[in-house]
């Protein structure tokens, strides 16, 4: 047997995974995404309707818009607190014991359903919620605040207590490779504690920071129940178009908006790893 | 209408109904003569108001049928009927739903003549009237997709062919649900939706085919549009109740829209939202928290559904015979008590008086004021002696209604519209 074939068998499971459940997925997806629907059914064809009605519409790119405003506005507060806090585990936390235990207590919210961490924030930040009266009794306002829940600060709220763990734990890994010896060549070299943290740090997590950047993205931009709730329905983004087409059987023309998604998201993942070669860092 | 009272359709039921459809699809029963109806199990699903275990207890009590339940939101409930025949054996599905599913053939016609209590089914399911004088309202009214010409009939006819595609269980006049605590005025017209006052403190239900409804109602009642049938818009008339509500959506009219009927419950008692596009079970269970809530009447008139139950297309046999059984059992009577004593009403009350007592036939049919305490058949209480209830008697609410849930011609373009809406 030769080396080559050797290296062809090896890959092919993996190879053969991947086709059977990512692959031919995604091209009956294409495939659907050009077929017609009635009320109840689907009928295969050749057509542009769904794409034609997706890119005539105005709402299309509000809610694109808007996906991807989430992702940047999640993006940025994931990546500051997800940061801040790997940062203090991995130098601020001495010993390894307490490192681990302290990784670990964030990652304990995480045992409950990513729903009920939720959908606690919506007695919490109500207009008679705990949020709202104890604001009121410190005298800080004395109407009720309304963008408090069922709007995009309560949406963003969701996304970042849901997803900063995807960024702090990449991030930790990737600081926790950082050889110490190099901070401490920088120090003697007479860096202060920021150009250490802008020269050498910030450089040699960047692996971490870019996996924790599509981890966040590509959930953000892939949601729809969190927007639902949060928002009161009354914000979209590109998964709420989807899910409403399911529910309302009008399979073709979800396909279609899934389409469009999967290449913007790919698009923002190619431009991220232009930034940075993943690869070659890791 | 209609989702579900407590959310039950829960990984396991999915799985377990999953599990016996493939069970049922690899090994099919042997035909046994002489096997009784103790062992057979029939499958149901629909939405969660009707589909309540009580019903499953006591069909098993007096048939020995076996019935599984699973309670699905409206629009699962669409999806499953037309997309899933092999998963089910009854489907407990809305009449303007029965619209969408019935071409696709996955259920049968029902042959009046077995049905015992056929004669005394209310009016409104048979030649749409309820009574003699009445006028039939628009929308998708049950009995004009309540019967085909022939088992294996294709379309429906407009007379009472004697062959039904579903047998009436529930039904229920809709209006808006207000806090009167919180508005502290009266509130008689559908317009007060969209009335500035309510800014940020208003909701609308998030499901397409009946909040089209609402809107509707309410644009009418605004002398803004004149339909010719609300349950069925030309492009335009849709474009235009659309508008209307994306501006009032834009200049912050809506606090939420609610898709589940627990999402509407919370809305109201917290106090988020003080009017909204409301489901009767909702107000009880707003009341049952001691938080008082009306379902107020309007001066335009309801918005009403039908609900009722189909046989899959694949049913045969015992089962077949089993379903029958169960169907007759169902107008018997005690299913149509257990229904009224929550505020729906049955489809031949007459036999659901005898499971009533006198002062529940008086406060919840009669529209009389209650003799005593009012409870619902949970235990919770409804109302105190001495009150009426909203809308008054069955031929009061019934007998205004102005408008059914429906599916329109241009379905397809008022989704989208929807869609838009709901993005905008």
């Amino acid at each position: 047997m030769t080396k080559q074939l050797t290296a062809w068998m090896q890959a092919a499971p993996m190879a053969l995974v991947l086709l059977a459940f990512l692959v031919a997925p995604i091209i009956m997806i294409v495939i659907v995404s050009f077929w017609g629907a009635t009320e109840y059914s689907i009928y295969p064809a050749f057509q542009f309707d769904n794409y034609d009605f997706l890119f005539g519409s105005p709402v299309t790119y509000r809610v694109f818009f808007n996906t991807l405003k989430y992702a940047a506005i999640t993006w940025l507060l994931t990546l500051l607190i997800g940061f801040t806090v790997a940062y203090f585990l991995a130098f601020e936390v001495r010993s390894l014991k307490w490192q681990i235990a302290l990784f670990l207590l964030c990652t304990i919210p995480f045992w409950t359903s990513n729903i009920i961490r939720m959908i606690s924030w919506i007695p919490f930040l109500g207009r008679n919620g705990l949020a709202n009266s104890t604001l009121i009794s410190w005298g800080v306002i004395d109407e009720p605040l309304e963008w408090l829940l069922f709007s995009d600060f309560s949406v963003v709220l969701a996304f970042v207590h849901l997803y900063t763990l995807f960024m702090v734990v990449p991030i930790f890994n990737s600081m926790m490779r950082i050889d110490r010896s190099l901070i401490e060549a920088a120090r003697d070299g007479g860096a202060s504690g920021w150009q250490v943290l802008r020269h050498v740090i910030v450089p040699l997590c960047k692996p971490g920071i870019m996996i924790g950047t599509i981890f966040v993205t590509t959930l953000v931009m892939g949601d729809f129940i969190t927007v639902r709730f949060m928002s009161g329905s009354q914000r979209a983004n590109v998964g709420r178009l989807i899910s409403n087409d399911i529910n309302l059987l009008q399979y073709p023309s979800a396909s279609a908006t899934a389409v469009v998604l999967l290449a913007t998201v790919l698009i923002v993942i190619g431009l991220l790893l232009r930034v940075v070669d993943i690869r070659k860092e890791l | 209408m209609t989702t579900i009272s407590k959310v039950r359709y829960s990984r396991r039921t999915l799985l377990k109904s999953g599990g016996a459809a493939i069970a049922a699809a690899a090994f099919p029963a042997p035909m046994v003569w002489g096997q009784e109806s103790r062992d057979i199990t029939l499958r149901q699903f629909g939405t969660g108001v009707s589909n309540l275990n009580e019903v499953a207890t006591k069909v098993k009590e007096d048939l020995g049928i076996t019935l599984e339940m699973t309670a699905l939101d409206t629009d699962s409930v669409t999806q499953r009927a037309a997309t899933q025949p092999d998963s089910f054996d009854i489907a407990d599905i809305e009449y303007f739903v029965a619209k969408k599913v019935w071409p696709t053939g996955n259920l049968q016609a029902m042959d009046a003549s077995k049905i015992d209590n056929y004669d005394k089914i209310v009016g409104i399911f048979r030649d749409g009237k309820l009574t003699p004088e009445s006028t039939i309202a628009q929308g998708t009214a049950p009995h004009t997709v309540g019967f085909v010409e022939g088992p294996g009939g294709t379309s429906f006819v407009d007379n009472e062919s004697g062959w039904m595609t579903l047998i009436p269980t529930i039904y229920n006049a809709d209006t808006l649900g207000i806090r009167p605590d919180l508005i502290g005025r009266p509130i008689e017209s559908w317009t007060e939706l969209l009335n500035p006052e309510f800014a940020g403190k208003a909701s609308i239900l998030d499901i397409s085919s009946i909040g089209i409804m609402d809107m509707a109602m309410v644009c009418e009642a605004m002398g803004e549009i004149q339909y010719g049938d609300k349950g069925n818009m030309t492009r335009e008339e849709i474009d235009k109740t659309i508008a209307i509500f994306t501006e009032a959506k834009q200049n912050g009219q809506f606090r939420a829209f609610w898709k589940t009927f627990d999402e509407s419950v919370n809305l109201m008692a917290s106090g988020e939202v003080v009017i909204q596009s409301m489901w009767s079970p909702a107000i009880t269970a707003v009341r049952s928290r001691d938080i008082p809530c009306v379902y107020q009447p309007l001066k335009e008139g309801y918005r009403s559904w039908g609900g009722g139950i189909g046989l899959s297309a694949s049913l045969s046999g015992m089962e077949l015979d089993a379903a029958y059984e169960y169907i007759n059992w169902y107008l018997s009577g005690w299913v149509g008590g257990f229904l009224m004593r929550q505020g729906y009403y049955s489809a031949v009350p007459e036999t659901s008086q005898a499971f009533m007592s006198e002062n529940e036939w008086g406060y919840w049919f009669e529209g009389k004021e209650s003799t005593d305490t009012i409870s619902s058949p949970f235990g919770d209480k409804l109302a105190d002696a001495g009150e009426v209830r909203d809308g008054g008697s069955f031929y009061d609410r019934m007998g205004s209604v102005a408008c059914w849930n429906s599916v329109m011609e241009e379905n397809q373009y008022m989704l989208r519209k929807w869609n838009e809406f709901i993005a905008a």
